[in-house]
């Protein structure tokens, strides 16, 4: 008798947990579905023609005559490979120099000894508090006095650091042990093949994240180019489609426009899907956006 | 409470999925007397913190069954079955104080056993005089000592009355000093609330000082049972022999040929009515006696003084290491011939084990155990 | 040690010139511009010192509406987006199967271009000559008139600003608040479980105070992410954001700056740091109250 009330006991219990993960499971399903529905809808209409499209009184939610006009029509009508090449230019170089100025930093607070560190640490982080809306105001006077206004030095340079990315590996470089550095001194090793040959390679992973990061940012960013670059051959793919947006290729043609959109966001897309866990990594570790 | 273990088996599925399940507590069957201190001992990964969630129902079994006195419990939910569990690193709620976390478990009950503020408030400062830590009431965890903490713990374990108490690993997190005193403060406890309680250590000095039973386990499976002097000096294989015991046992390989035990070229021991064959021998640090005549003649590498005793080290070729250890009163004076010791051995302090399963094999007439 | 000052400045001084150059003197010049009363920057002169620019930009109705709307967006994302992240984060760390899809699928919106996708939400909430749009389809079977989400009236396209910023500031509060409640060491819920503690009373008083720091966190950054909102804003209605009544705080500074109405660094400055003030009152009234609340 006892045991049988038991077995109810630990059967009543299953079945609640059953009926709570199903529900679970659809509060999930419909986020997703609110999160996928906008990319499904960007690449469904980029292959409606474009009459096919405006014959819709109600919107459909498949096609039965895909067709890739749209793709051609985007790339002919506005100059979105330049886009795509500008954009890539800035975001190789801005991302290289990053590096460069990161890994430097980030070795002398990590590594080296010298008069006023903690002073100048202390000022670096407290800079990561100061909101980039009230610098651009005088660095966009400045490029333009500079005579810099859609150039890619206009745009790079003041793109270039980012003083979390140097706080993130300058934790990371803390973490290799003195021995190695003491070690390779009584080798005879210099402090700039030391940070090549040990600290670059052992600190791999971070470097990774932190190059990953900035090309995401650099590929998103919209208010400096468009700030600082009025002529189409200067423009990133983010000026590229608020120009599309603005224009909508002369008459409203949406599945173009779209076509437009698939192209921008396919290489991130890609980006994330091959990094998945060190983008996630990386940005729970304090990433920002914006 | 008595608690009893009835073929008992858990199994838990191996992350590669094309390898067997792994069978972390199989086919466990023990009864543990009511009101009594049980310790269950065992290196990392021999299945007694599974145990322990069995019995406390953090994990269900996949066969078996366990009972609390006459109570079938097996698929009854923890906080139905009347247990107390302390952690390893004791899990007190950061965020509150030791009297609210104490007090945590009992605004947990409802119904006809909902307690007012009062009684609350009254029943955890019992148990706090208990454990005494009545002083620290209003102290967040991270402001106390690692020995306060567990008498928390304690506390916030006994504060339900539970019918048994369960402490995983609980002194493993402090240091040496604090060991010793914590530990019999575990036995006082226990000792005053009379309470049926179960201790998982893989510490053999904790276990055997202060448990009235030892269970030691490896792999799964129950090695030996019984009152810790008793596995001592009868353990029932190898792995017992070995696994109990500071400094730990020699192990040699030796041969019975004649009824003598062979260690290498000395014949040790008489050993009656065992037939030739090779064998595992344990032999205690303990069971050596100098003797300028002794059978068992071995290279002195070193002497130590260490207090009250004084350890030889030495080297002999039937050996499993490089080194055996003697300890002898510290007074003693080692006369050794170019650098040659000689022993006796005290028979009671020797164990043969057979070579095929490591079990124990018996001989002569000292244990009679057969 | 030995201590290389000279070495450690040269490995140093590519990240102080860029720093000092584009981070440190701006900083510097923008206080003074937001003084400098009738500042003409084709002929970088001025009348006198002041603060006129304050005054005229906390006159300047598109400041106004612009302020009007940053508060609105912020009041309604920040919350709302904390609470359904939390959610689905307590949903996504208590299941097993196809969590990994689903952490997979959340983190989308945060690595794709906000401009671009901007542009599809216009297009799912825009009618246009030959369509309601897809959202007005929706919201038709529940028998509601169709709106124009995009030009239409306030409220609706206001409606769709947060709905967008919240969809973008989703993916970084999963994924904070997925990982501080895989922190939570899982004894503590053993140790509940063991004295009976229901689910409710186990969220309020363990998981809760366990992961507020994190929670406060996120709307410390939620808040000032929040204030600094523009570009969803252009993504969804384009650049002159003060025709549409949608201008936000940063969309006034850039407007006085550059493009149309451009041209006026001093009042943008003005704007920068009023909007700076709000921020850091916001993050230390933020500060005051998690130090009351937030438990370690």
């Amino acid at each position: 008798m006892e045991k049988s009330t038991y077995e109810n006991l630990v059967l009543k219990e299953a079945k609640k947990k059953k009926i709570l993960d199903f529900l679970k499971y659809i509060f999930l399903t419909f986020w997703a579905l609110v999160v996928l529905f906008p990319f499904y809808w960007m690449i469904l209409t980029s292959l409606k023609s474009y009459s096919a499209y405006n014959s819709e009184y109600i919107p459909q939610f498949f096609t039965l005559s895909p067709t890739l006009e749209n793709y051609s029509y985007a790339l002919n009508e506005v100059p979105l490979a330049q886009y795509f090449l500008n954009t890539l230019i800035f975001t190789l170089i801005t991302t290289g120099l990053m590096l460069v100025v990161t890994i430097l930093a980030a070795y002398a607070f990590a590594r080296l000894q010298f008069k006023g560190k903690n002073i100048v640490f202390t000022l670096f982080l407290s800079l990561m508090m100061i909101p980039n809306e009230l610098v651009v105001i005088t660095n966009f006077v400045t490029i333009t006095n500079l005579n810099m206004r859609n150039t890619f030095m206009g745009l790079i340079l003041p793109s270039v650091t980012s003083i979390f990315y140097i706080y993130l590996l300058k934790e990371n470089f803390s973490q290799v042990p003195d021995e190695l550095y003491y070690a390779a001194k009584v080798d005879g090793t210099s402090d700039l093949k030391y940070l090549f040959k040990v600290m670059i390679p052992i600190c791999k992973p971070t470097i990774i994240t932190i190059t990953i990061l900035k090309i995401i940012e650099c590929w998103n960013s919209y208010i400096w180019p468009r700030l600082i670059t009025d002529d189409q051959n200067y423009f990133l793919v983010s000026n590229g489609i608020q120009a599309i947006r603005e224009s909508g290729f002369g008459r409203e043609n949406i599945p173009a426009m779209m076509a437009a959109v698939v192209m921008i966001s396919v290489p991130l897309i890609l980006l994330f899907l091959i990094f998945r866990k060190k983008i996630m990594q990386g940005v729970s570790k304090g990433g920002i956006k914006g | 409470m008595e608690v009893v273990l009835e073929h008992v088996t858990k199994k838990f599925k191996n992350r590669d999925k094309k390898k067997d399940d792994i069978i972390a507590v199989n086919d466990f069957t023990f009864t543990i007397p009511d009101g009594k201190l049980i310790g269950l001992l065992g290196p990392s990964g021999c299945g007694k913190s599974t145990t322990l969630n069995l019995i406390c129902g953090l994990l269900t079994v996949d066969s078996g069954k366990i009972y609390f006195g006459d109570n079938d419990v097996t698929y009854l939910a923890p906080e139905h079955r009347g247990v107390g569990l302390v952690f390893q690193n004791y899990a007190l709620y950061p965020h509150m104080t030791v009297k609210e976390n104490i007090i945590f478990p009992l605004g947990n009950l409802k119904g006809k056993d909902k307690l007012t503020k009062e009684e609350m408030n009254n029943k955890a400062l019992e148990v706090a005089k208990l454990v005494q830590i009545e002083e620290l009431m209003d102290r967040k965890p991270n402001e106390l000592s690692g020995g306060q903490q567990q008498r928390v713990a304690i506390a916030r374990a006994l504060v339900k009355m539970p019918s048994v108490l369960l402490l995983d690993e609980p002194l493993s997190n402090l240091d040496a000093r604090l060991r010793l005193k914590t530990r019999e403060e575990i036995r006082r406890i226990q000792k005053k609330t009379g309470l049926t309680t179960i201790f998982v250590t893989h510490d053999q000095d904790e276990a055997m000082s202060i448990c009235d039973h030892i269970i030691v386990m490896k792999d799964g499976l129950v090695m030996q049972i019984g009152r810790p002097q008793e596995v001592y000096d009868n353990p029932e294989n190898l792995f017992v022999a070995k696994f109990l015991g500071n400094p730990p046992i020699n192990t040699f390989k030796g041969y019975i040929k004649d009824e003598i035990l062979y260690l290498g070229q000395d014949g040790v021991l008489d050993v009656k009515g065992l037939k030739d064959q090779e064998v595992y021998v344990g032999i205690r640090p303990e069971a050596f006696v100098l003797d300028e005549s002794g059978r068992l003649k071995a290279k002195l590498i070193h002497e130590e003084v260490m207090g009250r005793d004084k350890s030889i080290l030495f080297a002999h070729e039937g050996a499993e290491s490089d080194t055996i250890r003697a300890i002898i009163p510290s007074d003693t004076v080692v006369s050794s011939k170019d650098g040659i010791v000689s022993f006796n051995l005290k028979h009671h302090k020797v164990f043969l084990f057979n070579v095929s399963d490591e079990s124990r094999i018996y001989f002569g007439v000292d244990h009679g155990k057969q | 040690m030995e201590s290389n000052n000279k070495k450690a400045w040269l490995y140093l001084l590519p990240a102080i010139i860029f720093l000092g150059f584009f981070m440190i003197y701006p900083l510097i010049d923008v206080f003074v511009y937001s003084f400098e009363e009738g500042y003409n920057s084709a002929s970088q002169s001025y009348f006198g010192i002041g603060l006129y620019n304050y005054e005229y930009i906390l006159h300047d109705p598109y400041f106004i509406q612009a302020l009007k709307n940053t508060f609105i967006l912020v009041l309604i994302t920040v919350p709302l987006s904390t609470i359904f992240s939390l959610l689905i984060s307590l949903a996504l760390s208590s299941i097993s199967k196809l969590r990994e899809l689903f952490q997979t699928i959340y983190f989308l919106p945060y690595v794709t271009n906000t401009l671009a996708v901007g542009l599809v939400f216009m297009i799912l909430f825009k009618p246009t000559a030959y369509t309601d749009g897809f959202v007005n389809m929706l919201i038709g079977l529940f028998g509601i008139n169709p709106v124009d989400f995009i030009d239409g009236p306030y409220w609706a396209k206001m409606l769709v600003l947060c709905i967008y910023t919240i969809w973008v500031v989703m993916p970084f509060k999963i994924l904070i608040l997925t990982s501080a409640l895989a922190s939570v060491n899982e004894d503590y819920y053993s140790a509940a479980k063991i004295d009976g503690t229901s689910k409710f009373r186990t969220f309020f008083k363990i998981t809760l105070p366990m992961i507020s720091p994190m929670i406060f966190y996120l709307v410390i950054t939620g808040f000032i992410g929040a204030f600094k909102a523009y570009s969803d804003a252009v993504a969804l209605f384009g650049t002159n954001l003060n025709a549409a009544e949608m201008n936000t705080i940063v969309g006034y500074i850039y407007d006085m700056l550059y493009g149309t109405a451009g041209g006026y660094p001093s009042y943008a400055s003005a704007a920068a740091i009023v909007l700076f003030v709000i921020v850091l009152t916001i993050t230390c009234i933020n500060l005051i109250v998690s130090r009351k609340h937030v438990h370690y």
